[in-house]
């Protein structure tokens, strides 16, 4: 049985048990969010002995050289010592500067980081409450277009994070961000490709991000956007998009209502059904998909069967973080819990958020 | 004398190969139930190693790996028709891609010699 040595102290770790599942057994909090392995909230550092390689799997090889790992992924096979990232290190300090309502459920949180943030438009960052508590949020903002960093941040009922940034975050104060991270962007090498992009609720933020940076960097092929909601009110952005369809002749919106009350100018039903149908062959089109992860699951599979290649699928799944137990929760609590309909994030990734 | 591996076309073919042969699989009556709730991008790169391996290219597998890596499938009913089935999907990608008949059978014949691992025989 490894023992892990982290603070001074020493803990056995089971068999089967990760390094985050042993600190958490033994009352240590690691800040996490998502224990799968792709959110890297639970960046740690080995300080002597060495990790398994699927421990740092997805890590910048940077990180990696420096015996970076992910506690929630972590099984180790031989003693180790293991340190939180060094204080500063991968985070950044960023202030309030507008908390905008976009419907009834989800605010625009815009934030100016005192160093400049690298990202891609679509990529995700994680935002911390405090030192241990964070979740994951899709940037809805493009580098070079909006000077602050743009979240779309839906309240989640009993979200810790969601519901602080909701109720209590004001305008100027200061708040910690990670870097960005995630591969749900665009990339300019191919502007003749189709993009086909489907978001339901806040998955909308990085698409909304994505087809900006991509019109700003003259991209010729069709994009088309599919936003799906239950209800007219609860999609949003949507006179934004009529515009910005109207300017570029090669950006189509499609607004999709799953409800029963559907307007003109709105196609009836599930947001994927409607994009499939209308768009049966996919070869050769680039795919992007965020949101409900039962509809980012099912629309993979579509849109793969209708010819779209794997390595042209970006997905996006936002699970929901464990409901008021934001560090201290078993990975099973994680995977099993009920997903939230529109929660914002996931890849090939996927990042708990609440 | 260059390897099946160069004649079928490297890693180009295989990029052009996966996603055809996923797709007969994902699609397949016989054997898609094997594959749900499987996170789709990990088994498509599990799908490219194993025709890159069918297509004599450069692999780690080991018997024993590919008797671990199926143990719970078997468990599950995995047996020789959806070997089968398999094995047919895959000449039927192959023969899409237009590569000659024989070397067809030569990774045929590669795919096939992991039968008893996979099947846990």
């Amino acid at each position: 049985m490894p023992s892990i040595t982290y603070g001074g102290q020493s803990y056995l770790c089971r068999a089967q048990e990760s390094v985050l599942d042993c600190m958490t057994a033994h009352g240590v909090t690691i800040p996490s969010s998502c224990h799968s392995g792709l959110c890297q909230t639970c960046l740690m550092q080995a300080v002597r002995g060495s990790v398994p390689a699927a421990a740092q799997a997805g890590l910048k090889d940077t990180l990696a050289a420096q015996n970076y790992f992910l506690a929630c992924s972590c099984y180790p096979e031989a003693d180790i010592e293991v340190a939180l990232p060094s204080t500063g290190a991968g985070k950044l300090s960023a202030t309030v500067t507008a908390i905008r309502p976009l419907n009834a459920d989800i605010v625009c949180l815009q934030l100016q980081t005192d160093a400049k943030l690298k990202y891609r438009a679509g990529q995700f960052i994680n935002l911390y409450k405090d030192a241990f508590t964070a979740r994951s949020y899709s940037l809805a903002s493009v580098p070079g277009i909006d000077e602050n960093l743009q979240l779309h941040i839906r309240k989640v009922p009993d979200g810790l994070v969601s519901q602080w940034i909701h109720q209590t975050l004001n305008v100027g104060d200061s708040i910690d961000i990670s870097e960005a991270t995630g591969d749900c962007f665009y990339t300019g090498d191919n502007p003749e490709q189709n993009l086909l992009l489907i978001g339901t609720g806040s998955g909308l933020a990085p698409l909304y991000g994505i087809i900006r940076d991509a019109l700003a960097q003259g991209h010729r092929g069709t994009i088309r956007l599919y936003h799906g909601s239950e209800t007219v009110e609860l999609l949003y952005l949507a006179e934004e998009l009529r515009s910005l369809s109207q300017q570029h002749r090669n950006f189509v919106y499609t607004p999709c209502i799953s409800g029963n009350l559907v307007p003109s100018g709105y196609a009836p039903g599930m947001v994927a059904d409607v994009a499939l149908r209308e768009n049966p062959d996919l070869s050769g089109w680039r795919v992007f998909l965020c949101g409900h992860p039962a509809m980012v699951e099912s629309a993979r599979k579509l849109a793969f069967f209708a010819g779209a290649s794997m390595r042209d699928i970006y997905a996006d799944p936002f699970k929901s973080a464990p409901q008021n137990n934001a560090a201290g929760s078993t990975p099973a609590a994680t995977r099993n819990m009920t997903i939230d309909a529109d929660l914002t994030l996931g890849a090939q990734a996927s990042h708990a958020v609440a | 004398m260059s390897s099946l591996y160069e004649k079928i076309g490297g890693d180009g073919a295989v990029n052009a190969a996966v996603d055809i042969f996923y797709r007969k699989v994902l699609k397949d009556d016989r054997i898609k139930h094997f594959f749900d709730g499987v996170d789709m991008d990990k088994q498509a790169a599990k799908q490219k190693a194993f025709l890159t391996m069918a297509f004599g290219g450069p692999h780690n597998y080991t018997g024993e790996d590919m008797r671990k890596g199926h143990a719970h499938l078997v468990k599950n009913g995995l047996n020789d028709s959806h070997f089968n089935a398999v094995m047919e999907n895959l000449g039927a990608t192959l023969k899409e891609l237009n590569v000659p008949a024989d070397l067809i059978a030569q990774a045929a014949a590669i795919a096939e010699s992991t039968r008893n691992d996979v099947l846990g025989k």
